[in-house]
């Protein structure tokens, strides 16, 4: 049974997909995939430990060998992240239960709860698998299903935001389809190992390097790399509350995971490093993309575009530790992938219960809310905080380590942006402080309190987790460690 | 729950959390029973205790009790139970819930042993104790608590500046000994000197102090300057600079203490010299100056909430406490009349009250050092104390001129908070090896031999004396209705002063660029806005479109550095 794991991992939510239409009672299907997610959760709870005490789990599908079956390949990098992407997926699906039947009519339940597990299943999927071809497709099924997630959306603008991102998701994909497909022609392989083992030989052809900018730029496209982020602000902010918060924790987190593991795993970092022109597009785009989308997050009236704005910021600074190109920045792009997961998981779901209340998301509802929804709008300011930096938060632990990696290579003047960059995720965060703390309610509405229980509670866990892990970094430092020493180590 | 690797903040972190969701009889036995228990729990605490955590690459140590801390942990426990009786009344949740994070995290700093711990407490100490100023709700006591805020962060940060020089030079964060030989043991220094009230560091007490509320002045007198004297017991055992600040601390406010006229200024001066005669200890740094200065903390922190419990009972019946607009209070408040003189009497050092057994000790401790000038300048600040805490307190407050006020005595809950102080005042005084037990040194030191005795009781006699006989000539300085500045002068009037005549001429000077700045980041703000606000033009955006161009143009870039400039 511990041998079949990692199929088990992307098989049960897949299984469990097509189930959730058969279920059809809205109650009964949102506990059945509740059950299917917390089962995927400690299948990869298990995995997590197995890697830590084995190192790299190999498994073949069909007991076909490597180079011409599909294998899967599950080391410390891709551990950690599904440990992160299941856990947020089986949180996110406490709050769901009441929080969905909010938005979406009773009879839509079994429908999002179906394309919920195959987008789980694909991002599980990806982040599985060794074998390059293999993640193309589950790229297609997790973006697919969440091109249908966004358009469950009570605002009629979630159509056109949904299909926005059909058509530049499929741009994206086709430039990672271009890409694997030229790989494939000059080595004649698709497993990544296997890939890794051939390239070399090939290395300066045309062909090659033109393959590997198409797969880096569709991947850019799918993790919204500034200026490819025009997708997002709109499909995060017309999705329903439940699906803006899964698909800001683990989507873009897991194209992040594909861009370093092509880079590390296949292309490898010294050739990465030396010939590509990566560390120039990365520095220059991954600032920018700060700063621009940090001051657009400044502006917005919706609380969703907003935080959507400031993720796109978030990912910016992932991707300008991940140019610096050592262990220690590496260490600090993996860390700001998870506690940036569990700081925006918690600001969603927060604000998905004030949907629930209030039924907008515009700043202007949340005046004097301060008073009405306490524990909502104390998360909400506990998510700010975090994404602020401030110490004893998550958001701290990485931007220290940030500042650690640029500081290392000498790189005073980025290091000094990056500082002053935190000052604007003041001002957004201040700006939605202001708002809930010192004005007046603009609408009367009586009932306005507190969600239920059962979407208070995930969002503390989320809360709290951000506390915990921004005072014992334990867990997230040793394994973001480890995985970054492992990837520079070119061990596979 | 009984782990006995509960930091001690934590019973008053979660009492603040229930004082915000309880209201009457319910929070009040809530409060006063989690801080009692939190004490037994540190009284039943077997040996020293140290809890770890790895935090980045640094190992921190959130909780360690040791000798010295527990000693502080004792009294803090004491004080801040008495201070939440005394205060059982309020209504005001705000005060009651900043009031317990505020003793909550004195705790938390006496028992942090790194500086990043100790950082952070001392940073929550600054800001849940401007409430406690802010709660009086006046304009007064809004500036006031305004500059003392400041002050205090300001504080903090020269900590957190101090504390990162440190590491670099030590490599460790541990907070035991600091020392004077670099720079972050400087600012360190100056740190807690602001917090200990130095000379000219020490305005933010005698400002603030005397606005905050009745009961928020009790908590304040307790625990701020004492988790100071603390640290610097902690760091800086043995320097020699101290000696001189304490002992110019000692004498100094005894003047300022005799021109004020509201009591509790009165009360505040007298708890700078007070720590005067600590930090004097603690710069002498012998075993007998420590213990010394450490009893002298512990019965200093009782004697004076005591005395402000009773200058805060008169405020809040009378609603005065100018000693001007008061006086003959004795005739209607008998008995806080007399808890207050057990208290002054304490703070005078008199034989059998509490402030005997620990000052002897600091003094015993100069002279036989060699300190002879020291010596002689703390006899002289103990003879004001007589003066300005001992006498003038109860004289003006209680006797004096009649005024003319008949109030009544103040609620149950007061009374009792002051009976246990007055009682805890007696029972050290008559049983000092009560208190000697707990120190961090062991001990043989008897305070009740005849020089002592002789000694202090002569200087009392004789300055009761002089106080008699002056006010009998009318020398005596009279009650005067006037607000006093020291050295708070320099930056409520003079640097006040100064900032106004250059910004005067620089706004002459520069009116026209600041204008045209101005205009600049406007005009930025505006496009910003214009373009992102739902009617501009970057809120209109063709996604797709754009997006493909984006594409086209990094694919392009990425081709084009790949290809023009090959590594």
């Amino acid at each position: 049974m511990i041998d079949h794991l990692p199929i088990l991992q992307v098989v049960v939510p897949l299984l469990g997909a097509p189930l959730c239409i058969l279920v059809r009672n809205p109650r009964a299907v949102g506990l059945f995939a509740l059950l299917v997610s917390t089962v995927t959760l400690l299948i990869s709870c298990t995995l997590l430990q197995q890697v830590l005490l084995n190192g790299t789990l190999v498994y073949a599908l069909g007991g076909w060998a490597a180079p011409w079956g599909i294998e899967y390949r599950i080391d410390y990098l891709n551990s950690y992240l599904l440990l992160l992407v299941s856990a947020m997926g089986a949180i996110v699906l406490v709050a769901s239960q009441s929080s969905i039947g909010g938005e979406l009519p009773r009879n839509r339940h079994m429908l999002f709860y179906t394309a919920y597990l195959l987008c789980l299943t694909g991002l599980l999927g990806i982040l599985c698998t060794g074998d390059a071809f293999n993640v193309f497709v589950f790229l297609e099924i997790s973006s697919l299903s969440s091109y249908t997630l966004i358009s469950l959306g009570n605002d009629r603008r979630a159509l056109t935001a949904s299909y926005q991102y059909l058509i530049m998701g499929t741009i994206g994909a086709t430039f990672i389809i271009i890409g694997v497909g030229l790989m494939y022609m000059m080595t004649g392989t698709l497993n990544m190992y296997d890939l890794a083992q051939r390239l070399p030989e090939v290395h300066n052809s045309k062909t090659v390097l033109s393959a590997i900018g198409f797969f880096i730029v569709g991947v850019c496209l799918k993790l919204a790399l500034f200026p490819l982020h025009l997708w997002l602000p709109n499909a995060y902010a017309f999705a329903p509350s439940i699906a803006t918060a899964f698909l800001a924790a683990t989507s873009t987190k897991v194209a992040i995971y594909v861009l370093i593991r092509f880079i590390f795993s296949v292309v490898g970092p010294v050739f990465a490093n030396t010939v590509l022109p990566l560390q120039e597009i990365f520095v220059v785009l991954g600032v920018s993309g700060i700063f621009a989308t940090s001051i657009s997050a400044i502006y917005q009236l919706n609380i969703k575009r907003l935080f959507a704005y400031s993720s796109v910021a978030q990912i910016g600074y992932m991707i300008l530790a991940l140019a610096i190109g050592t262990p220690l920045g590496l260490t600090a792009t993996l860390l700001h992938l998870f506690n940036h997961a569990l700081m925006k998981a918690a600001l969603f779901l927060a604000i998905g219960g004030v949907v629930y209340r209030v039924g907008s998301a515009q700043l202007s509802h949340f005046a004097g809310l301060g008073r009405q929804m306490p524990w909502t709008m104390a998360a909400i300011v506990a998510g700010g905080l975090s994404l602020i930096g401030v110490p004893l938060t998550v958001g701290f632990v990485s931007k220290w380590y940030l500042v650690l990696a640029l500081l290392e290579n000498g790189w005073w003047p980025l290091t000094i942006l990056v500082l002053i960059s935190s000052l604007l995720a003041v001002i957004y965060v201040w700006r939605i402080v202001e708002w809930v703390y010192f004005s007046s309610p603009r609408i009367m509405i009586d009932e306005v309190k507190d969600p239920p229980l059962g979407q208070l509670v995930p969002i503390y866990v989320l809360v709290i987790a951000n506390f915990y892990l921004g005072i014992d970094t334990s867990l997230t430092v040793g394994v973001s460690k480890k995985a970054a020493e492992m990837l520079f180590g070119g061990v596979f | 729950m009984w782990s006995i690797e509960l930091p001690a903040f934590v019973p008053f972190f979660a009492a603040a959390l229930l004082a915000l969701v309880t209201r009457g009889a319910l929070r009040s036995v809530l409060m006063l029973a989690v801080v009692a228990l939190s004490g037994l729990h540190l009284w039943f605490l077997d040996g020293e205790v140290l809890v770890n955590l790895q935090f980045l690459e640094y190992e921190l140590i959130p909780y360690r009790v040791d000798e010295l801390s527990i000693v502080f942990g004792y009294v803090f426990h004491i004080a801040a139970f008495v201070s939440i009786l005394f205060a059982l009344h309020v209504k005001d949740t705000m005060q009651h819930v900043c009031a317990l994070l505020y003793a909550g995290s004195a705790v938390g700093a006496l028992f942090a042993g790194d500086l990043l711990s100790l950082f952070v407490f001392w940073e929550i100490l600054a800001v849940s104790s401007v409430f406690l100023v802010w709660a009086r709700r006046t304009e007064r006591a809004y500036q006031s608590g305004m500059r003392y805020l400041i002050i205090q962060v300001m504080s903090g940060v020269i900590l957190l500046g101090g504390l990162l020089l440190h590491v670099e030079q030590s490599g460790s964060l541990e907070f035991g000994f600091i020392g004077t030989d670099h720079l972050g043991g400087w600012l360190i220094l100056l740190a807690f000197g602001i917090k200990g009230a130095f000379p000219l560091l020490h305005t933010w007490l005698t400002d603030a102090y005397p606005e905050a509320t009745p009961t928020g002045t009790v908590f304040l007198s307790a625990f701020t300057t004492k988790t100071a004297i603390y640290t610097l017991a902690r760091g800086y055992p043995g320097t020699e600079l101290l000696i001189y600040v304490g002992a110019t601390m000692a004498c100094f406010p005894i003047f300022y203490a005799v021109i004020q006229n509201d009591l509790r200024r009165v009360l505040s001066y007298s708890l700078i010299n007070q720590l005067g005669f600590m930090v004097c200890g603690i710069g002498i740094g012998t075993a007998l100056a420590i213990n010394g200065a450490v009893s002298h903390a512990f019965v200093h922190i009782i004697y004076k909430s005591l005395l402000f419990m009773s200058m805060g009972a008169v405020l809040y019946r009378t609603g005065k406490i100018k000693a001007t607009d008061i006086g003959g209070l004795y005739k209607t408040m008998p008995k806080t009349a007399v808890l207050c003189i057990i208290g002054a009497a304490s703070i005078s050092a008199f034989p059998l009250f509490s402030g005997f057994v620990a000052k002897s000790m600091i003094m015993a401790a100069a002279i036989k050092e060699g300190y002879n000038v020291v010596w002689l300048a703390l006899l002289l600040a103990s003879a004001g104390v007589l003066k300005h805490a001992g006498i003038q307190i109860p004289y003006f407050a209680f006797f004096a001129h009649d005024s003319g006020i008949r109030t009544s005595e103040p609620p149950k809950n007061m009374l009792l908070a002051m009976t246990i102080a007055a009682f805890l005042c007696l029972a050290i005084g008559i049983y000092p090896k009560m208190l000697y037990r707990l120190l961090p040194f062991a001990t043989d030191f008897n305070p009740y031999d005849l020089t002592h005795v002789l000694a202090q009781t002569q200087l009392l006699f004789f300055a009761m004396l002089a106080f008699v006989w002056l006010n009998l000539q009318g020398i005596y300085p009279p009650e005067k209705a006037a607000i006093n500045l020291d050295a708070e002068w320099f930056y409520r009037r003079f640097l006040r002063r100064l900032v106004e005549k250059i910004s005067v001429w620089v706004d002459g000077f520069d009116s026209d660029l600041r204008i045209r700045v101005e205009d600049r980041i406007n005009w930025i703000i505006t496009y910003f806005a214009q373009r992102h606000y739902p009617t501009g033009k970057g809120a209109v955006i063709r996604p797709t479109g754009n997006m493909v161009m984006y594409i086209a143009i990094l694919l392009a870039a990425y081709l084009w550095l790949l290809l023009s400039f090959p590594h």
